[in-house]
């Protein structure tokens, strides 16, 4: 399968507004199950650049970009909207409420922490015992969310109620070469997916499908998929960089995948086995443009391609993702490069497939 | 008060980790420079600002003392992949730690970072279930591996960089509160004595290394010889997971401590005068050791009359601590009336050698 380099392409731009809308919506607060202030900025964001746009019964955002020509590959495009988080489920009173977790969040990172509880972002604390008052057993256990209470103060004991979601706390900001934001996964698909439709490749009609309840079994994409009937499938999402030393110096051979890697191809993972041919199509663009990349490596975890390949009669998909670090805790961290190489990947991939790409053998 | 707010939300905002009290320091010079007559650094560090009394010299004076030092970290190890190996300042629960955002005080100047949990295949077996101690918790600081061991230095400090929050309802939330809230309170008790007479001279004074050697506390006592002490300090209020009998409510004014590090007299005549003023203040008892500069000051030199005060203050000694600014002011306020009434008779009062108010003689 050659690719030739197309000498008039170049990668869409990452820059000030980039940046800045990934903020925005990195400090949104979309637990999932409310994916509602990043659907907002996502559809304030895309407006008019798309033939159709829907949000559908889940509260996915589904938009339709034609390209130039008839019976063109139907490309679906999934990034999801929500994050995990908190709910906060019973109200002890005084402005003290219990809470439980949403999707997969590290429950070692809850303790002492700033929150912000709702939509409107009520700043809250989730506290811990003072360190005088425990005992040295006690500080051996974990501190579970059953044990923590996100406490808002007494005078806001009515700001909030059981049912109201929270999230950290924490503001983008960038570190040096790096980005840091509490939902850099998958917000850095979503910017990613807005950036490819600002530049549309024409050789495709570009199914966007801006997903809810990722988090929480790959929900929104299921229906976004039947509903949507793509030739095949590419989930843009964000990976762990399992890449720190080991501590008795063994080689890291468990990394999943490396910041500064550039873009990881998936080639299996906890949710379906990529498709090879999407997989060549991908390796061999990346190295035909001389676009950094990784394989990510085979193992536990999975996007939305999970859901998506086994929608309706079946579709070919491939997860493409941003390496980061730390990802489900409060402060997650991605190389700046990575993004860049990501956007720069997948776009050059999708001006690449045609009718062919899918004709070899799976 | 609402100056003193700001202030102490400033004061949260600037590093001064036991034994490198230098940011905190320079901020608070700068800030009793207008409300006293003399300001000092003792040889260890600690601010010393004198406001004279009106009496004839040589005068009795009041020594307020709180301390500036503030709980946080220090890099024990840049390792091979840029991350930081960590030593804790003061007493910290590492279940804290995990996802906490973090500056460091690097040569070229402060950088964020984050305290982070390696994955588990990363870590020792015994390590990679429930949060890792603190030895292997490391701090990202976004900077790629050379980057990051050019910029970084084994000793950097590093401070938690949750900033000031308020909340509805008069409270504050930030790192720090210990001891910065009770500073606040003697800032605003020396606005306080701007329109106030006093007889006794008054020294402010904001102690070093209380959370590792109460080191300060001992040195400004011996180099100031008050007549008096009032150590101000936190204590813990009443919040989830703490025991109730333990801990005092919040915005029901300071704790007043009974116990060996307290003069008995002293006590009285503070209780007493909070009484008369109608300011609320909760007894607080310990059997044993008040756990404040008290400890040490009180046996400074030839021994100095201490009383101690306390702020209730929720989750001690995590980043996310929680005052209610009414109590500070209701501290400042007993304090300012209590220096007030300071006369050369005073003394006589505390004498232990006489049967006191309502003692069998």
């Amino acid at each position: 399968m050659a690719i030739r380099k197309k000498s008039a392409w170049k990668a869409p731009r990452l820059g000030a507004p980039e940046l800045n809308l990934l903020e925005r919506l990195s400090n949104a607060s979309a637990v999932s199950g409310n994916e509602e202030a990043v659907r907002r900025i996502v559809l304030a964001e895309i407006k008019g650049l798309t033939d159709d746009v829907r949000v559908d019964a889940l509260g996915n955002v589904l938009a339709v970009k034609h390209g130039r020509g008839s019976a063109l590959p139907r490309v679906m495009l999934a990034a999801h909207m929500d994050e995990v988080g908190l709910m906060l489920t019973a109200d002890d009173g005084d402005g003290i409420f219990r809470f439980e977790l949403v999707g997969g969040l590290d429950e070692r990172t809850l303790a002492g922490k700033p929150v912000w509880v709702g939509e409107k972002q009520h700043p809250g604390i989730i506290g811990a015992k003072p360190i005088h008052l425990t005992t040295a057993g006690e500080r051996s256990n974990a501190l579970t969310a059953d044990a923590l209470r996100i406490d808002l103060g007494p005078a806001s004991a009515k700001k909030a109620k059981p049912g109201d979601w929270a999230t950290f706390a924490t503001r983008f900001a960038r570190l040096g070469p790096s980005l840091r934001g509490k939902a850099l996964d998958d917000r850095i698909g979503v910017a990613t997916l807005i950036a490819i439709l600002r530049h549309p490749p024409p050789n495709i009609d570009l199914l966007a499908a801006f997903t809810v309840q990722e988090e929480i079994g790959l929900r929104g994409a299921r229906v976004a998929a039947y509903a949507l009937k793509p030739d095949l499938a590419i989930a843009l999402d964000c990976t762990p960089a399992m890449d720190l030393p080991v501590s008795d110096g063994r080689e890291n051979t468990l990394y999943r995948s490396r910041l500064d890697g550039g873009p990881a191809i998936y080639v299996a993972d906890g949710g379906t086995l990529a498709d090879p041919r999407l997989v060549a199509h991908f390796r061999a663009v990346a190295e035909t443009y001389a676009i950094p990349h990784q394989m990510r490596q085979p193992g536990g975890g999975q996007t939305d391609a999970g859901a998506i390949h086994k929608a309706g009669a079946g579709v070919p998909s491939l997860s493409i993702s941003v390496p980061g670090r730390y990802l489900h805790t409060p402060a997650a961290i991605v190389r700046f490069d990575d993004w860049k190489n990501t956007l720069a990947l997948v776009h050059a991939a999708l001006g690449h497939i045609d009718r062919d790409t899918l004709k070899g053998a799976r | 008060m609402e100056e003193t707010r700001e202030h102490l939300k400033q004061m949260i905002s600037v590093a001064g980790l036991s034994g490198h009290e230098a940011p905190i320091h320079a901020l608070l010079e700068s800030a009793w420079q207008p409300l006293t007559d003399e300001q000092h650094t003792s040889r260890l560090g600690s601010l010393h600002a004198l406001k004279r009394g009106r009496a004839k010299a040589p005068r009795n004076s009041l020594a307020i003392v709180t301390h500036m030092d503030a709980i946080g970290l220090m890099v024990k190890d840049v390792d091979a992949a840029g991350l930081l190996h960590l030593e804790a300042i003061g007493g910290i629960d590492a279940r804290v730690l995990p996802g906490q955002l973090v500056t460091l005080h690097a040569r070229g100047g402060d950088l964020p970072g984050v305290i982070v949990i390696p994955p588990a295949h990363a870590l020792p077996e015994d390590q990679s279930s429930g949060v890792p101690s603190l030895a292997h918790l490391r701090v990202d600081t976004g900077l790629r591996p050379a980057q990051a061991r050019r910029a970084v230095q084994v000793g950097d400090l590093i401070s938690f960089a949750t900033l000031p929050q308020e909340l509805d309802g008069d409270l504050l939330v930030g790192h720090s509160l210990d001891n910065r809230a009770c500073v606040a309170v003697l800032t605003e008790t020396l606005r306080l004595l701007q329109t106030r007479t006093h007889a006794w001279d008054v020294w402010a004074v904001a102690t070093v290394q209380e959370e590792i050697t109460l080191f300060g506390a001992l040195t400004s006592g011996y180099a100031l010889r008050p007549t008096l002490a009032v150590v101000i300090d936190v204590t813990f209020a009443k919040s989830p997971g703490a025991p109730a009998h333990k801990a005092f409510e919040m915005n029901k004014g300071p704790a007043l401590d009974w116990g060996p590090n307290t003069h008995p007299r002293l006590y009285k005549e503070v209780e007493n005068l909070a009484r008369r003023l109608e300011i609320p203040i909760q007894p607080s008892v310990y059997a044993q050791s008040s756990g404040t500069d008290a400890i040490l000051l009180q046996v400074a030199a030839e021994g100095i009359p201490t009383a101690i005060l306390s702020i209730p203050l929720r989750y001690m000694h995590t980043p996310v601590e929680i005052i209610h600014t009414k109590d500070i002011e209701r501290a400042a306020r007993l304090l300012a009336e209590f220096i007030s009434g300071l006369d050369d008779a005073f003394m006589e009062k505390l004498r232990l050698d006489t049967p006191g108010e309502g003692e069998a003689s």
